[in-house]
C-alpha cells in the first residue's frame, strides 16, 4: 500500500498529537485534533494509507496512548522518524502502527508518494524514485504487529493457555 | 554491570544482561492512574476474559481528573472506584495526591525493584534505586495480565555533580540545564545521577532528578540508595534491609557516557516556551512579564518545594495583576505544610490554594490558561497547548524562581529576593 507523506520536524510531542484538554473525547473525536496545533489541515485531509514522517524524538512527552491511537484512527499506515520517544514507540506497535527508524527523513517532501515493505525492510519514494533500506523491527515487536496489536497478541496467548 | 542492568537481570531471573539484549522481566509493582488505567483496561479485560495476574501488586491512583470538573470526569472517577472494588486492587488512592508522590509517601518503592508505571513520569521513583519506567495503556494491560514485560536492555549514561549548589539553586535547575545540554533524544538509555552534590540532596530533590529524566527522553533515571534512601523508606512505613545498599553500579561498570559537572557553577534556570530544552539562566530572561504563577505537579509541589516557595513569599505579596496557584502534590503534603505554617505564608502572600492532584499540569484540571496568557510553572513540561489554550505560553522554573516571579510580576533570578528573604521556621 502506498500513501502520501506528511512531513513534520523534530520533537513532535504527545500534546500536539493528542491534546490533554481533549483527552476525555472518544478516540474518533480526539483524532480530529491530532497535530492541529501545528498543522490544522492534517486531521481534515489525511487519507488512509498516508505516512507521517518526523525528525528526532517523535512522540516525546506523555505516556498517553491516544497519541498513537489518533494516528491509527486517521488511517496512518506507518510513522517514519529519525528517532522515537520510547513510550510512543512501544505504544505504536502495541496498536498495530509500525514505527520505523528512518534517518533519511529529510529526503522526503510533503506529498511524496511512499510505499513501505515491512517484511522486506524497505521504504520506496515513488515520487523521487529512490528506495531506502530500514533497520529490521525487533522480533518481539514483529510478533505484536503480525497479531494486529498487543490486545490481539494477548488474546492468542490467552487462548493458547486454555 | 550498572545498577539498571543488575535490576533487569534480577527481574529476568538471569545472571547478567548486556545493553541491546531483550529481556523478559517479572513485575514487582504496577501503577496506573485514572486516565491511563481502569478506564482503558476495563473494556479490554472484559473482551479478553482475562484476570489480573496479581491484584496485590497493582496500585491505582485517581489524580488526573480530581476533583471532578464535569460529568465526564466524574464518570471516569466512578469507573475507577468500581474497577478497584470489583477487581480487588491492592492499593487505591482516591484524590489523595499525585501517584509519583504517593508511592514514596507510603514506602512502596525500594532498591532493586522492577516496577511499571502507566505514566511517563514514573521514573520519579528511580530516586529510590528501583527501575521504574513509563508505559502506555495497552502495554500496561499486557503487564497486569501477564505480570511481565519485555525490555530492550538500555545503555546507562552517568551524570556526576560534584561540589555544592549555591543558595537558590535546586534540582529543578539541574534538570532544565541538562534538558538543554543533553537534549531530549535519549530513548533506550537510562541516566544515573551521582556525585557529592547529589549525595547531599534530600529525597524530595533527588526525585526531581529522576522525574525529569523523562524530559530528556531517557527510559528512566536512577540514583543508587544510601542511608538517606533507607531512612526515608522506613520513615514512610516501608520495610527494607541494610543489604539494599548493595544495589549500585559496579566500580568498573560500562557507562555509555559520563558527564562530570560542577554544582557550584550552576545558576537558577528557566525554560522558555514550548520545550524544557529551551533552558537558560533566569537572569537572561529578567523582565519577562507573567499572568499566572503555578506551583504544582509531582515534580514541583512536594513539601520541599512548598518550603522553597514560602521562603520567597514570607512577608511579601503576589504582584497585582498576577495570580499564584498552589496545588500541593498530596493531601499529606498540605497537612505537613499547614503544621509548618507554610500554608498561612502562602495565603497571606495572596496565593490560591487548590486540591492535590495533577490540576493544571496535565491540562485536565483547574487553573488553565487563556489564549495569549503567560505562565511560569514548577511543572516539568511546557509543550504547546499542555496547560490550556494552544497559544498560551508556559515557562518552567524552580519553586524559588516561580515564587519570585509571582512577587516581581515578571521573571527574575530568585537570588535577588533570597538574598534578603526572611527564613521561616522549618
Ligand atoms: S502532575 Fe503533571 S507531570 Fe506529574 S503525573 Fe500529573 S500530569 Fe503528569
Amino acid at each position: 500500500m502506498s500513501g502520501r507523506a506528511w512531513v513534520f520536524g523534530d520533537k513532535i510531542d504527545t500534546d500536539v498529537l493528542a491534546p490533554g484538554a481533549l483527552m476525555k473525547l472518544k478516540p474518533t473525536e480526539l483524532a480530529k485534533h491530532c497535530l492541529e496545533a501545528i498543522e490544522p489541515r492534517f486531521a481534515k485531509e489525511v487519507q488512509p494509507g498516508d505516512v507521517v514522517v518526523g525528525g528526532f524524538s517523535f512522540g516525546i512527552g506523555s505516556s498517553r496512548e491516544q497519541a498513537a491511537v489518533s494516528l491509527k484512527v486517521l488511517g496512518v499506515q506507518a510513522v517514519l522518524a529519525k528517532s522515537f520517544a520510547r513510550i510512543f514507540y512501544r505504544n505504536a506497535f502495541n496498536l498495530g502502527l509500525p514505527a520505523l527508524f528512518f534517518p533519511h527523513a529529510d529526503d522526503i517532501a510533503a506529498g511524496d508518494q511512499l510505499a513501505i515493505d515491512l517484511t522486506g525492510g524497505t521504504v520506496s519514494n515513488l515520487t523521487t524514485k529512490r528506495s531506502y533500506a530500514v533497520a529490521p523491527v525487533p522480533a518481539q515487536l514483529r510478533a505484536i504487529i503480525e497479531a494486529g496489536g498487543i490486545v490481539d497478541y494477548l488474546r492468542v496467548r490467552q487462548g493458547g493457555k486454555r | 554491570m550498572t545498577l539498571a542492568e543488575k535490576i533487569i537481570a534480577r527481574a529476568a531471573q538471569v545472571s547478567a544482561v548486556r545493553p541491546g539484549d531483550i529481556a523478559t522481566c517479572n513485575i514487582d509493582l504496577a501503577m496506573a492512574h485514572d486516565s491511563s488505567g481502569p478506564r482503558r483496561w476495563a473494556p479490554q479485560l472484559e473482551a479478553l476474559g482475562a484476570e489480573i495476574w496479581d491484584a496485590s501488586k497493582v496500585v491505582i491512583v485517581s489524580d488526573h481528573y480530581v476533583p471532578a470538573v464535569d460529568a465526564e470526569s466524574a464518570a471516569i472517577l466512578k469507573l475507577t472506584r468500581d474497577f478497584v472494588r470489583d477487581r480487588k486492587i491492592g492499593r487505591f488512592f482516591d484524590m489523595k495526591g499525585i501517584s509519583h508522590t504517593l508511592m514514596p509517601e507510603n514506602g512502596m518503592l525500594k532498591p532493586g525493584m522492577f516496577c511499571a508505571g502507566g505514566d511517563s513520569h514514573s521514573p520519579q521513583g528511580g530516586a529510590f534505586g528501583c527501575f521504574i519506567a513509563g508505559y502506555g495503556a495497552s502495554d500496561m494491560l499486557a503487564i497486569i495480565v501477564t505480570g511481565q514485560t519485555w525490555i530492550l536492555v538500555p545503555h546507562t549514561d552517568r551524570v556526576i555533580w560534584d561540589g555544592a549548589f549555591g543558595d537558590g539553586v535546586t534540582a529543578k535547575d539541574v534538570m532544565l540545564h541538562l534538558a538543554r545540554t543533553l537534549g531530549m533524544d535519549n530513548a533506550f538509555k537510562v541516566i544515573e545521577y551521582a556525585g557529592s552534590a547529589v549525595d547531599t540532596m534530600g529525597m524530595g530533590e533527588r526525585m526531581v532528578l529522576t522525574n525529569m529524566s523523562a524530559e530528556l527522553g531517557y527510559d528512566t533515571g536512577l540514583i543508587a540508595p544510601d542511608a538517606a534512601t533507607l531512612a526515608h523508606i522506613r520513615a514512610h512505613g516501608g520495610v527494607v534491609d541494610d543489604a539494599a545498599l548493595d544495589w549500585r553500579s559496579d566500580a568498573r561498570a560500562d557507562f555509555a557516557a559520563t558527564h562530570q559537572l560542577d554544582a557550584a557553577a550552576l545558576v537558577p534556570q528557566v525554560a522558555a516556551p514550548h520545550s524544557p530544552s529551551n533552558a537558560a539562566p533566569a537572569f537572561e530572561h529578567r523582565g519577562q512579564r507573567i499572568d499566572q504563577a503555578y506551583i504544582g505537579a509531582c515534580v514541583g509541589a512536594k513539601i520541599e518545594d512548598l518550603r522553597m516557595a514560602a521562603r520567597v513569599l514570607a512577608g511579601r505579596k503576589v504582584s497585582p495583576g498576577v495570580r499564584l496557584l498552589v496545588a500541593p502534590a498530596s493531601a499529606r503534603t498540605t497537612e505537613i505544610a499547614a503544621k509548618e505554617g507554610i500554608i498561612s505564608v502562602l495565603l497571606e502572600a495572596g496565593a490560591v490554594l487548590m486540591a492535590s492532584g495533577c490540576g493544571a499540569c496535565a491540562g485536565m484540571g483547574a487553573g488553565l490558561l487563556a489564549e495569549g496568557e503567560i505562565c511560569i510553572s514548577t511543572t516539568n513540561r511546557n509543550f504547546k497547548g499542555r496547560m490550556g489554550h494552544n497559544d498560551a505560553f508556559v515557562w518552567l522554573g524552580s519553586p524559588y524562581t516561580v515564587a519570585a516571579a509571582a512577587v516581581a510580576g515578571h521573571i527574575i533570578d530568585p537570588r535577588e529576593i533570597l538574598a534578603d528573604a526572611k527564613e521561616i521556621a522549618a
